[in-house]
């Protein structure tokens, strides 16, 4: 073996060791809430790497309990009307963003971001009287609002931008063939949008779904819960004890699916549908 | 079918006049062709037919209907674009139909329709691929395809063939024309190339910011350019310009002297101008014969390129940069570094005002 066979040879060791360690950086966490959640509640603190036995005692636990269940079916519908709702307007607003010609369209996209801006915290108190004022405390309708609004500027932003890169002339060509705007949008550009839809989708999902602060203040009752809030609350026999096994099912039961969603998007978000919209 | 009128049509974008004054006619079942260079309206004003960009002032008709404040599915009018603007995720069939069915006609119809314009263009093969499955010339038919299939009375296209190479581009432009003899349809077309404007158009129109600067057949403005402009924009190579004064002129012909050429007699009738007043001679590479040498006037060949029918032999010019260009069939007897005389051919010299309007022949003006 000569030298530069043996340099190749090392960088490539270097290469994978790298990637290794990403790997074990990124997932180990998530490896050991599996394992922990897996564990019988006598294990709990024996430091174990490889799984000996599989017990779904804390599964059966947190299932059984009607508050996470609930907690579950909120998150669901906060976190999917969020996604619906934001991915409505987006497209909308990013079509007149985009392709309309207006005064004041910089100013709006500006303090569209400006607003994106503001960490939740500043906002809470405000937010929490808004939402009082509207009757819709301790109810989900105020947490798909409050979400909405942090939202929108995100999904806003990428659609407009990936709006404005859609070719001129097949908008032309649809006022052409007598398409309104709504037929433009739902018709040819739509078809053209999932990619970015489903990436700003993706996004706004897993931020409904993983919200704890606006979750935790607007609601108080246990069946108007998200899991975030229904995770932390989860309570052991006493005081002195955290219920570590549950904690970690739970947790894991309520990642489950945005992993799922990440694997059947991922495709969409990589693949370019405008291939072939004009010369190539 | 229809014909369309355009009066005294303007445009402007903020403080920008993109087309003054515009006044055209152009007949049922014409194929009128607009050309000149960029940013001289040629886009914009088949934007303001098709009903893409709003007029501001002026007005157009189609048929006898004044279309102003139509909006495009009103016009009935297609358009086929530079890029094809197909819609990537529809099949060919659905592209075509896509129209069709907005228009609320029934599904038979929609169907009659579309296969008919996919017999016309010979797309049947293709209806179920989508855009990006298809060849550069494939999807230009798609794009006529959509244009036609909901049979508009006017078809417009803007410059369609640039994006195709050179030996797709001869084709399409064959089919463009054979499609036109077949359907006998109203067509304007832009373009920036002139080749394609001589070879398709029943009618020319040459646009020059904004406005018309002649309009005519292919041979009129190749024979009888109106202006300066016109006469280098048609024609390739392009037609050879020298400066030249005015030595006496009468209503039946004039004479001009031009730097290294014998004193020419024109036909021309120059009655209008002042003796001695600055005139342009403008003598296309045909008509540019050239001699052996004698005496005074004579020009440098610097370069001869050989084209295998023909032969462009390049004269160092006695004023200005631009080489003068003398066209003829190959073999040439002219080589590199010898010196010769240019012979104008008289009957074909055009002579320009100092406003660069062409001069009239004296005959043909009598005539007419």
């Amino acid at each position: 073996m000569n030298q530069y066979q043996l340099i190749k040879l090392a960088k490539r060791v270097g290469f994978y060791t790298l990637i290794a360690v990403v790997m074990v950086y990124a997932i180990f966490p998530f490896y050991y809430a599996v394992i922990t959640s897996l564990k019988p509640s006598g294990d709990l603190f024996r430091v174990d790497f490889w799984l000996s036995t599989v017990d779904f005692g804390n599964y059966v636990q947190i299932f059984t309990q009607k508050s996470f269940v609930r907690a579950i079916f909120n998150s669901i519908i906060v976190s999917l009307s969020v996604v619906f709702i934001a991915l409505l307007l987006g497209i909308t607003a990013s079509y007149a963003l985009g392709r309309v010609r207006f005064r004041g369209r910089t100013t709006v996209m500006l303090v569209i971001l400006g607003v994106s801006m503001f960490p939740q915290v500043a906002v809470l108190s405000g937010l929490f009287e808004v939402i009082r004022g509207l009757g819709l405390y301790n109810n989900p309708a105020g947490l798909i609002l409050s979400y909405t609004i942090f939202t929108l500027p995100f999904t806003v932003w990428v659609l407009t931008t990936f709006m404005k890169q859609l070719p001129m002339e097949l908008e032309e060509a649809a006022i052409m063939d007598g398409a309104t705007p709504w037929v433009t949008i739902t018709k040819v550009f739509l078809p053209l949008m999932w990619p970015a839809m489903a990436t700003t989708g993706l996004l706004a999902f897993i931020a409904a779904w993983n919200e704890f602060l606006f979750a935790l203040t607007f609601t108080l009752t246990d069946d108007q819960r998200t899991v975030p809030v229904a995770i932390a609350l989860i309570s052991g026999g006493s005081q002195h004890e955290l219920p570590w096994g549950p904690i970690m099912a739970a947790s894991v039961t309520v990642t489950v699916p945005l992993v799922i969603l990440v694997m059947i998007f991922q495709k969409r978000i990589v693949s370019g549908l405008t291939a072939g919209a004009v010369k190539g | 079918m229809a014909s369309v009128t355009l009066e005294k049509l303007n445009k402007t974008f903020g403080s920008t006049h993109i087309i003054k004054d515009v006044d055209l006619k152009v007949g049922n079942g014409e194929f009128v062709v607009f050309v000149g260079p960029s940013g001289c309206g040629k886009s914009t004003l088949l934007r303001l037919i098709a009903g893409l960009e709003s007029i501001s002032d002026g007005e157009l008709r189609i048929a006898d209907d004044v279309v102003n404040d139509l909006p495009p599915r009103e016009r009935g009018v297609g358009m086929v674009f530079q890029s094809y603007a197909l819609y990537p995720h529809m099949t060919v069939y659905e592209n075509m139909a896509f129209g069709l069915k907005l228009a609320k006609m029934a599904n038979e119809t929609v169907d009659e329709r579309v296969m008919a314009t996919a017999r016309i263009l010979q797309l049947e093969e293709l209806l179920h691929r989508k855009p990006k499955e298809l060849s550069g010339g494939q999807r230009q038919r798609v794009a006529m395809g959509r244009a036609m299939a909901r049979e508009p009375r006017i078809l417009l296209f803007d410059e369609p063939l640039s994006n195709l190479d050179a030996s797709l581009r001869v084709q399409m432009r064959n089919e463009i024309a054979r499609l036109h003899h077949r359907l006998g349809s109203t067509m304007i077309y832009v373009t920036h190339d002139q080749v394609e404007a001589m070879t398709l158009a029943d009618k020319i129109v040459v646009l020059r910011d904004g406005r018309i600067e002649q309009v005519g057949s292919p041979q009129t403005l190749y024979q009888q350019p109106a202006t300066r402009f016109v006469a280098g924009f048609i024609g390739s190579p392009t037609m050879n310009f020298m400066p030249a004064k005015l030595l006496s002129g009468a209503v039946d012909g004039c004479r001009v002297q031009a730097p290294g050429l014998d004193d020419l007699a024109l036909p021309q009738d120059a009655s209008g101008e002042s003796t001695g007043a600055d005139l342009t001679l403008g003598v296309r590479p045909e008509h540019l014969r050239l001699a052996e040498a004698q005496g005074e006037n004579a020009f440098e060949i610097v370069n001869v390129e050989y084209l295998g029918n023909e032969v462009y032999v390049y004269l160092e010019p006695k004023a200005g940069d631009t080489l003068l260009i003398h066209r003829s069939e190959a073999p040439s007897r002219w080589e590199l570094g010898q010196r010769v005389a240019l012979v104008p051919d008289l009957e074909h010299v055009h002579l320009f005002d100092a406003r660069d309007r062409a001069l009239d022949i004296a005959t043909r003006r009598q005539a007419a």
